[in-house]
């Protein structure tokens, strides 16, 4: 009786911690950014998801653990979460028209007062407001009931959906480049979003896509092919990818090309961040320092400007700026050797900020410019040609990601690697094994600076000029957000987390102010729901969910994929 | 003997030490010429001396809370210096409100107390929902988990109090029985930093006293010594530790609050320098040690504000106070080589691996 009682409790609670979050995204300034962004035309902006979405994560947490399933008591749960999380909205609002929240927070502006009321008046939009969070609730709810092959299909067709509204404008002015092609696609968009009609197509062909495919055994499809068809259909894959990788400038124009540069130095600096953190456990959270280290380097022996030294070509100043740069890391790791965890992130933490802070000081000013940087950086040349625009350089940034992501690859099951992870599982256990700490973590620090410091190079000649305030802190802890994202260790790891976490901001205009508030959010949701990461390494997958799963059938088609990754085979 | 220690040297100390002796060298050598060039007569020294005092206290009360989460979770809570901004950044709203409706100058001690109250209160709300959100679920896992998750939760905290309240600067009202400041001996000292350095000592004090002398002290005292042990003598450990957050964030509070009378103005960035240099002063003082970490402030705080004249004019560098913050980072790291427990720690940062 009393753990019924309880469960109401828990599930009024819930309904306020929605209501909670979903007022913190209305006041942060996040509803109200994506406001105008309509997924389904006229229909749902993106706004009103974010404020809904919430009620719908909390009903679901409500229901999942209802003592008893039958529907009626989950249909209650579910709509009474949502139903307390839309009355604190309404009280939000309603005491909104007695006091002036505005005074002191920013965004809660008469706009967001519109947003929550759906644009109706006072009393009519707080009852829509009610109907619309106990519906999401409900909705829930509902969904807990079905099987879970339509719940599957039902998710992936509404995250197509809202990816494929929210993402109108660059989807359209993509296809526009493509001639006749576009108006397979075109007529499925509004202004703003898709579609209803568009919406629904969508949705039906990727809920019964996924339906379907869910309902097939892939692996028993994959292992009745011949080993020989298997190398096929992979090495065709691969094909496919790497030439759709080398046309994507063509394919998508300049100003796509340039967000696929930062992407890709981002992606750059994750695999060695990743050899850093991943691979050896060392939490470097000043890896800008090689960056900028990097980038200065190349800066100053290009530069035509009265700081510059040498004016270098990029091909002869670039290995130099690298050297200096895994100089500098074998330098910089020499003090923090016998450190381990917390204090080494402090440490190098401050190292990255002395760094800056020095660079930032009128003191260097006369040989690094101080706070006006430099400009004037040279451009790569090969031949007659001077790489200058973004679609050139994409391949410049490309040949670096291939070069970090193959020695990342070797080195990952080499001994080298091997000793390296061994540090990271127990540095005493390890030593006693005979693998020399000082070489090993001062190798992890060199291989780390030396990928920074090309990504550091490649962002200089790239932007043509380097300034102190590029190389803060918050560049450490987006590198570091993205190869958790991805997995810790894992190669394709970095990839994903780049484009998710580079990528979408990039893209997104209106994600811009909320870039790192999504980090933060980022590292701590992934630390508490999947330490392992989005694409996590098979190793530490189990580790982390060693008891739990083990091999089990659904971690198996991952670990099939690993295995061409490792070298030594064919 | 000697042998034995000839031969455990090897080149990596001998690396580090030369670094830390030519460090050494360096600030020795910066001043005596600044001393010799006489630039600064002595009352600046003394000016700046208890500019640095009232600095340290501050960085002191924010210290007390690094200090006593790792010396009860062994882990650095890296948000803490969001825990620390989120109370002026939030009471810079009521002062502004009380300074406006008059009620500041009429009552500015009921204020002053109404200020505090909601600076300490807003950052106790916050380290508590941290402890309870972030780092609960995480207590035993591996030591890298909690500490990404605090950097996360410390960027999240940072840019979700920039989307609140927006992302400009506020300034504090001035405190009018506060503006004045003494004649003494040729110096001018001002009431706010004397304010400042009691408010400080004293609420030292009250800190070291709940620690040392109070049941849940002792108790906190308990859990720090040995979790397990001190749950079989029927400890609540989890109320402990909650406490101990609590406590952190209503210190952190007041610091903010003696932070705003020396730089009356706020933004959303304002916790990253005063909350690194706090652990720093933590680290300096032994981390997990109360008494250690209010020497160690007082120290950080006078070596920022005497330090970048003192070391660096006789060198010849330009705006040497530009450099105040690497200042602090140097002896971040100079300790945490060469002498990780701290000046008063015990406790050896590798035992707890």
């Amino acid at each position: 009786m009393k753990s019924k009682s309880s469960y109401w409790v828990k599930t009024l609670q819930n309904g306020l911690i929605g209501g909670g979050i979903s007022l913190l995204l209305g006041l942060v300034g996040m509803a109200l950014a994506f406001g105008k962004t309509y997924i389904i035309s006229g229909v749902i902006t993106m706004g009103q998801i974010f404020i809904l979405s919430p009620f719908l994560f909390e009903a679901f947490m409500s229901v999942r653990k209802a003592p008893s399933k039958k529907p009626s008591m989950l249909l209650l749960a579910g709509g009474l979460t949502g139903l307390v999380g839309g009355a604190l909205l309404a009280a939000f609002v309603l005491i909104g028209e007695v006091i002036n929240y505005r005074a002191v927070l920013v965004n809660a502006s008469p706009n967001l007062f519109a947003l929550l009321t759906f644009n109706l008046s006072l009393v009519t939009g707080i009852l829509v407001l009610l109907t619309a969070s106990l519906v999401t609730g409900l909705i829930a709810a509902g969904v807990f009931l079905l099987p879970e092959r339509i719940k599957a299909a039902l998710s992936q067709a509404v995250m197509v959906v809202v990816l494929l509204g929210l993402f109108r404008d660059l989807i359209v002015t993509v296809m526009l480049r493509w001639g006749v092609v576009q108006y397979v696609f075109l007529w499925m968009f509004a202004a703003s979003g898709l579609k209803i009609i568009g919406a629904l197509v969508i949705f039906v062909l990727i809920g019964g896509l996924a339906y379907w495919s869910k309902g097939r055994d892939r692996k028993a499809i994959a292992l009745k092919r011949s080993p020989r068809q298997q190398q096929v259909t992979r090495w065709s894959t691969l094909g496919v990818l790497g030439l759709l990788v080398l046309l994507l400038p063509v394919i998508l124009g300049s100003y796509f090309s340039e967000i696929l540069d930062n992407v890709g130095i981002y992606i750059l600096m994750g695999l060695g961040l990743n050899i850093v953190v991943g691979f050896a456990g060392l939490l470097d959270l000043g890896y800008v320092a090689f960056y900028a280290i990097g980038a200065y380097t190349l800066g100053i022996l290009t530069t035509t400007e009265a700081v510059g030294l040498l004016h270098l070509s990029f091909w002869l100043a670039s290995p130099i700026a690298l050297v200096i740069a895994v100089f500098a890391g074998v330098i910089l790791g020499l003090p923090i050797l016998k450190m381990r965890g917390d204090y080494l992130a402090i440490v190098t933490l401050g190292f990255g900020e002395i760094i800056r802070i020095v660079v930032l000081s009128d003191w260097l000013k006369p040989l690094l410019g101080g706070s006006e940087g430099i400009q004037l950086i040279g451009k790569p040349v090969v031949g007659p040609l001077v790489l200058a625009n973004q679609q050139q350089l994409y391949y410049l940034i490309l040949i670096g990601i291939i070069l970090a992501g193959f020695i990342s690859i070797r080195l990952k099951d080499s001994h080298l690697g091997r000793s390296w992870m061994a540090l990271r599982e127990d540095e005493d256990v390890a030593e006693a094994m005979g693998i020399n700490k000082v070489t090993t973590k001062l190798l992890a620090f060199a291989m780390g600076a030396l990928f920074s410091g090309l990504g550091g190079a490649l962002f200089a000649t790239k932007i043509g000029s380097v300034y102190p305030q590029s190389f803060s802190f918050i560049v450490s802890i987006n590198i570091l957000s993205l190869i958790i994202i991805g997995g810790m260790g894992s190669i394709p790891g970095v990839f994903v987390g780049g484009l998710a976490l580079v990528g979408l901001p990039l893209l997104l205009s209106q994600f811009a102010d909320f870039r790192y508030m999504i980090y933060g959010a980022v590292l701590v949701i992934m630390m508490l729901m999947k330490p392992e990461g989005l694409a996590p390494e098979a190793r530490r997958r189990l580790e982390l969910h060693g008891e739990e799963a083990g091999p089990g059938p659904q971690n198996e088609p991952q670990a099939v994929k690993n295995n061409p990754e490792a070298p030594g085979g064919d | 003997m000697l042998r034995t220690w000839r031969q455990r040297i090897t080149i990596t100390d001998i690396f580090v030490w030369a670094i830390g002796l030519s460090i050494a060298g360096v600030a020795i050598w910066g001043t005596i010429s600044t001393l010799q060039q006489g630039q600064y007569p002595g009352k600046v020294w003394l000016d700046l001396s208890i500019k640095g005092l009232a600095l340290g206290g501050v960085y002191a009360l924010i210290a007390m809370g690094y200090t006593m989460v790792y010396g009860i979770l062994k882990m650095i809570n890296f948000a803490h210096s969001e825990v620390f901004m989120s109370g002026p950044f939030t009471a810079v709203f009521v002062a502004q409100a009380l300074s406006k409706s008059g009620f500041l100058d009429r009552q500015p001690v009921i204020s002053l107390a109404i200020i505090s109250l909601v600076s300490m209160g807003v950052p106790t709300l916050i380290a508590i929902l941290l402890e309870r959100i972030c780092y609960r679920p995480l207590r035993n896992a591996p030591r890298l988990v909690p500490l990404i998750t605090a950097i996360g939760a410390s960027f999240f905290l940072l840019y979700v109090f920039r989307g609140l309240y927006g992302s400009g600067s506020f300034g504090y009202p001035a405190i009018t029985p506060l503006e004045q400041s003494w004649a003494f001996a040729g110096i001018q000292i001002y009431k706010t930093q004397v304010a400042v350095i009691i408010g400080a000592v004293v609420m030292m004090l009250v800190l070291f006293g709940i620690v040392q002398w109070t049941k849940i002290g002792k108790a906190m005292r308990a859990v720090s010594e040995d979790k397990e042990a001190a749950e079989l003598m029927g400890i609540n450990v989890d109320r402990i530790i909650v406490f101990t957050f609590g406590v952190g964030g209503a210190s952190a509070g007041a610091a903010g609050v003696l932070y705003t009378l020396l730089f009356p103005v706020v933004n959303f960035y304002m916790g990253f320098f005063p909350g690194i240099k706090a652990f720093t002063a933590a680290v300096l003082g032994g981390i997990g040690n109360v008494p250690g970490a209010f020497l160690g402030a007082i120290i950080l705080g006078l070596l920022e504000s005497v330090g970048p004249n003192l070391f660096l004019t006789g060198l010849g560098v330009p705006s040497p106070s530009q450099l105040k913050d690497a200042i602090a980072f140097i002896v971040l790291v100079l300790i945490l080589i060469f002498r990780p427990t701290g000046i008063l720690g015990e406790r050896i940062s590798r035992d707890k691996a």
